[in-house]
């Protein structure tokens, strides 16, 4: 009986603590497995593509020929060189410049604007986020229509009295024009955005400030901005990210980037090198300087909006 | 495509990893790959009458691919001669692959690494340097399509695909540019007959064009896009007709500057957007349809066009007449040329020469142009007298014996700087001569690199 | 009858004031954010109202079609493959959707609810690769399809969407509010932690996974450089790209309003799932934007 009884306890003791330790491997062994695939996927498809793209980058090689001799940095001479790609990198630095304070400021505006709104807010935040999960192609399409010298806006212009705008046309607006057309597509987007962040700012705040006798311009300049900070980072990149890879825009609403190279984008020349040129090399030297510039541009932003403000 | 996809995933990832590092430490397979089939080249090319003969004996079943651009009425036609084709060759199947018209090339070019390709492809002849210099093409075999054959019964203007002394391609037809004018709006401005010459262009098109209250456009006098076909009219139209050259004999030097007439040429090309005014780029969404529309009196277009003004306009009433001429008499042609690729060899050569000899037969150019509207690369099939009395086609056809097609090295890059000179002057009020220098440079500086490219070879 | 009536009423107006520049500012409020609806939404309405155009009036002005036909519709499916192009979409973005939602769901649990050596680590390389655009990544990816004979092939073009690092930052943020409590429940019931994920945390975040496959849904739909690039033979395009391509075709045919009807039948089926699940895709995107 005795016996029996110990025996049976340090078998359930055994048991227990296999169990404790069957329960620890197990986990990890969860844990590990389940990260496995997602890693090497990560891996595979996204940090390997770019040291390939490192590697080709000192090579020439046009995608018919079978052979890819090394040329160390003649690829990025090259690029120097060519005049679409400095134009194609001032663009970028344009749209970047004028877009993201573009999209903060109108969805800023728009979340200002829709804050304290209690009628029809929802609706309000529904058809303003539409543009945001439509096709860029099918609308390019469309403003490219709605701007042509024949188009509907220029018949209002010219209904108006005014003369009538060349827009796509011209090297001078074409740029604005895009840029606009991407501030159009993500207002819902950015809006969304900062209602969420100003929803977080306690309202003793504003009611304090208030009290002490600040205007409504003195209230969002000290307190509104400062404590949306982290939401203007993240817009911020947000905003500046989408620039930086405007491709189908460019695709879509002018002639090859044209007029005069006015509106073509980094990525759209990498295209061009690549897919219309057959350089890969150069595609690829191009590719590694956006990858440069947009680790930069990261690394900027996070240290400029990440100061603290003090009070 | 779910199935296909679960099956390739694990593989796929599997298979990405070896592969980025094989691909990090060189290419053997890639340089076996081109040894071989260069050598088989020029082996399957020296003997193609015999293995033509040999493998019709066999009963051996062959699939050869076709490539072109989608277009459908040409695609339709291609269908319909393939059908033939294989009546005439049961041992022979044909398969049709399109790729977009706007995009043909990069996809072509796209799908050759991966390692899929054609055993014929289309390809517009201003690509062939840049084909042949990558070592894409093989040369027409000499047995199949003999020189002397080649050179006798073609118009001069394939001459084009003559690259190192062989061709390359072989077009089934031709196009020439001309004058697509609206009758209506002719009889209307009071105009009895098209321009002839380089003053009645400008006359008459100053007479066409109507303006509204507002300045804007209501008739273009002539359509004025340069990046359609205005580039190609300049080349091989105007730069000849007023006494120039377009390229030294090597086909190496642009030869633009090197007489006044280039900058003639050039100012007088201009001279319609931003003197006379008659019509200027995007209006009416571009050249096609504002002519199309009844939006342009005249436009400078090709015959490959007659096809689509049939059926997007049967109602235009319009005519066609010959450039109008200066100096000398010069019209711009061009051709879409089949061309056979070089890892294509031993019994799928044979079809696939069979099948380009059939493509270019005297039957097929007669098809070509009763169903696609582009006019036969044969003289003799030609200048039948049903073609040369035919009110649309006549015109067309009788320019071809002075006509020129340029060597371009880089079509889309050279048409892109003569857009962007043209551009200079139009919206950055740069002036006309400095522009064309800067045109001439840089045009100079595509071919010093393509040269370079080739020399080093 | 009160000494104080008069510091009283004084407030009293300025408060009456204050409510009536309230009101005008509501009502600017309101037209602002009405004109604002107006910007937002005419290039649809254009769009449609072009579609039922004859495609001859293609430089009539008018908003309303006259006369509206419903030809252009029947026309684009003849003149293009759009059928196959829809199905094309929706078979990619059904499938990444798919696989996006599996991966996701377990690699935001597990860096939710696990402490592990590594895991800031982990997360931290994920994160990051949302900073790597697509666009970016292109030739490569072109390079590695191409090499592994997937170029052309759907295979090919899923490849690079098959997990996503936004959807993983998104659901570790959902999973963050699963209660502990109940998972170290389900562990002391004896339920292995396969188990415990599957049967616990997946049911109770069922509406973050919604949120996710229709977030996932749509930005697979609409993506365009990839499928661009890694697609050549027509009928495999998926409709943004053939999108591009009949347009710039139509284009020079005359044929703007076609590209009107396409933008339409292309716009039309995304609109409509938006408007029906709204609510949870901007929770979704309101999420990702908390820290």
């Amino acid at each position: 009986m005795v016996t029996t009884t110990t025996r049976r306890r340090a078998a359930e003791g055994s048991k227990s603590l296999s169990l404790r330790l069957n329960y620890r491997t197990q986990r990890y062994l969860f844990i590990y497995l389940m990260l496995s695939i997602p890693l090497l996927y990560f891996l595979l498809t996204r940090l390997f593509p770019i040291l390939y793209s490192f590697n080709i980058s000192f090579r020439e090689w046009d995608i018919l020929s079978p052979e890819k001799p090394f040329v160390g940095l003649d690829n990025y001479y090259g690029l120097f060189e060519d005049e679409a790609f400095r134009k194609s990198l001032k663009n970028t630095f344009f749209y970047v410049v004028v877009g993201i304070p573009g999209q903060l400021a109108v969805g800023l505006f728009a979340a200002l604007l829709l804050q304290n709104v209690k009628l029809l807010r929802g609706f309000f935040r529904t058809i303003y986020f539409i543009p945001y999960i439509t096709s860029i192609v099918a609308v390019s399409w469309v403003f490219r229509w709605l701007l042509m010298p024949n188009g509907w806006i220029n018949g209002q212009i010219l209904n108006l009295g005014l003369p009538a705008q060349p827009f796509l046309q011209s090297p001078d607006q074409a740029p604005y024009v895009i840029a606009l057309s991407m501030i159009w597509q993500s207002v819902g987007f950015q809006m969304l955005i900062f209602l969420t962040g100003l929803e977080g700012i306690p309202k003793m705040y504003h009611e304090a400030a208030h009290i002490d006798g600040a205007n409504a311009w003195d209230r969002f300049r000290f307190i509104t901005l400062p404590l949306l900070n982290p939401i203007i980072l993240f817009s911020a990149v947000i905003a500046g990210i989408s620039y930086l890879q405007s491709f189908a825009h460019i695709v879509s609403m002018t002639q090859d980037g044209g007029p005069l190279n006015s509106t073509r984008t980094l990525v759209y020349h990498i295209y061009k090198l690549a897919f219309k040129n057959f350089d890969m090399g150069s595609a690829s030297a191009a590719t590694v300087i956006l990858f440069v510039i947009i680790l930069a541009f990261t690394l900027l932003q996070l240290k400029l909006l990440n100061r603290k403000i003090d009070y | 495509m779910n199935r296909i996809f679960n099956v390739t995933k694990p593989l796929t990832l599997l298979a990405a990893a070896s592969l980025l590092l094989a691909a990090c430490g060189g290419n053997n397979s890639d340089k076996t790959d081109k040894s071989t089939s260069s050598a088989a080249t020029p082996a399957a090319t020296t003997s193609p009458t015999n293995t033509t003969a040999a493998s019709s004996d066999s009963q051996e079943k062959v699939t050869i691919e076709y490539w072109q651009y989608e277009y459908p009425s040409k695609v339709a036609l291609i269908n319909e001669l393939i059908k033939q084709f294989e009546e005439q060759n049961p041992n022979i199947t044909v398969k049709q692959t399109n790729f977009p018209y706007d995009q043909y090339n990069e996809k072509v070019a796209t799908l050759v690494p991966a390692g899929k390709g054609p055993d014929v492809i289309n390809l517009y002849y201003g690509w062939l340097p840049k084909y042949v210099s990558s070592g894409f093409l093989q040369p027409l075999p000499e047995s199949g399509f003999p020189k002397a054959d080649i050179e006798n019964k073609y118009y001069p203007l394939v001459n084009a695909s003559k690259i190192d002394g062989s061709y390359w391609a072989i077009p089934t037809a031709v196009r020439t540019l001309a004058v697509f004018y609206n009758k209506d709006l002719f009889t209307k401005a009071n105009i009895a007959e098209p321009p002839q010459t380089w003053e009645e262009l400008v006359e008459d098109s100053i007479r066409l064009t109507e303006k509204d209250s507002k300045d804007q456009f209501v008739v273009e006098g002539l359509a004025w896009e340069p990046g359609a076909q205005l580039h190609h009219w300049y080349r091989d139209g105007l730069l000849p007709q007023a006494g120039g050259q377009d390229l030294s004999e090597d086909r190496r030097k642009i030869l633009w500057a090197d007489t006044p007439a280039g900058l003639e040429a050039f100012q007088y090309l201009i001279d319609f957007a931003v003197k006379h005014k008659v019509g200027t780029t995007g209006v009416f969404t571009d050249d096609v349809t504002a002519f199309k529309t009844g939006h342009a009196a005249i436009n400078i277009d090709g015959s490959f066009r007659l096809g689509s003004l049939a059926t997007d306009a049967p109602d235009l009433n319009y005519g066609i007449a010959p450039l109008p001429s200066y100096k000398s008499k010069s019209a711009p042609s061009s051709y879409w040329a089949n061309a056979i690729p070089a890892g294509v060899t031993g019994a799928k050569l044979d079809a696939s020469i069979k099948f380009l000899q059939f493509l270019t037969s005297k039957e097929v150019q007669e098809q070509w142009v009763d169903k696609v509207g582009e006019l036969p690369a044969q003289k003799e099939v030609a200048t039948q007298d049903e073609y040369l009395n035919d009110e649309k086609l006549g015109p067309f056809i009788r320019q071809l014996d002075y006509s020129k097609a340029h060597f371009f090295i880089d079509e889309t890059g050279e048409r892109t700087l003569f857009v962007d000179a043209v551009n200079e002057v139009l919206l950055n009020k740069v002036p006309v001569e400095k522009a064309f220098t800067d045109l001439v440079a840089k045009t100079q500086k595509l071919y010093d690199d393509y040269w370079a490219k080739v020399d080093k070879k | 009858m009160n000494p104080n009536t008069e510091s009283i009423r004084l407030p009293d107006d300025r408060r009456l004031s204050r409510s009536y520049a309230n009101q005008a500012w509501l009502i600017l409020r309101y037209l602002l954010l009405f004109v604002g609806v107006a910007v937002t939404l005419f290039p649809f309405l254009w769009m449609a109202a072009s579609s039922f155009k004859e495609p001859k009036n293609l430089f009539d002005l008018s908003l309303i079609p006259s006369p509206a036909t419903w030809n252009n519709y029947g026309d684009l499916f003849v003149k293009a493959p759009f059928g196959r192009w829809f199905a094309n979409t929706a078979g990619v973005a059904v499938v990444s959707t798919v696989s996006v939602l599996v991966f996701d769901t377990i690699v935001g649990y597990v860096l939710a609810k696990f402490a592990f050596p590594g895991r800031t680590i982990v997360f931290i390389f994920i994160i990051s690769t949302l900073m790597v655009p697509t666009e970016m990544l292109i030739i490569p990816w072109y390079l590695l399809a191409s090499k592994l004979g997937l170029s052309d092939t759907y295979a090919g073009l899923l490849l690079p969407g098959l997990i996503s690092a936004f959807g993983i930052f998104l659901m570790r943020q959902f999973m963050e509010s699963l209660p502990s409590e109940l998972l170290d429940a389900a562990r002391i019931d004896g339920l292995n932690e396969w188990r415990v994920f599957s049967s616990i945390a997946v049911p109770i975040m069922k509406p973050a996974l919604a949120t996710l496959a229709i977030l996932s849904f749509i930005s697979s739909w609409n993506q365009f450089i990839w499928p661009f690039i890694v697609l050549q033979t027509e009928s495999k395009y998926t409709l943004p790209v053939g999108m591009v391509y009949f347009s710039s075709e139509m284009k020079d045919n005359s044929g703007w309003i076609l590209i009107m009807t396409a933008a339409t039948v292309s716009v039309l089926p995304l609109i409509s799932i938006f408007l029906i699940f709204q609510k949870r895709i901007i929770q979704g995107i309101a999420l990702s934007g908390m820290k």
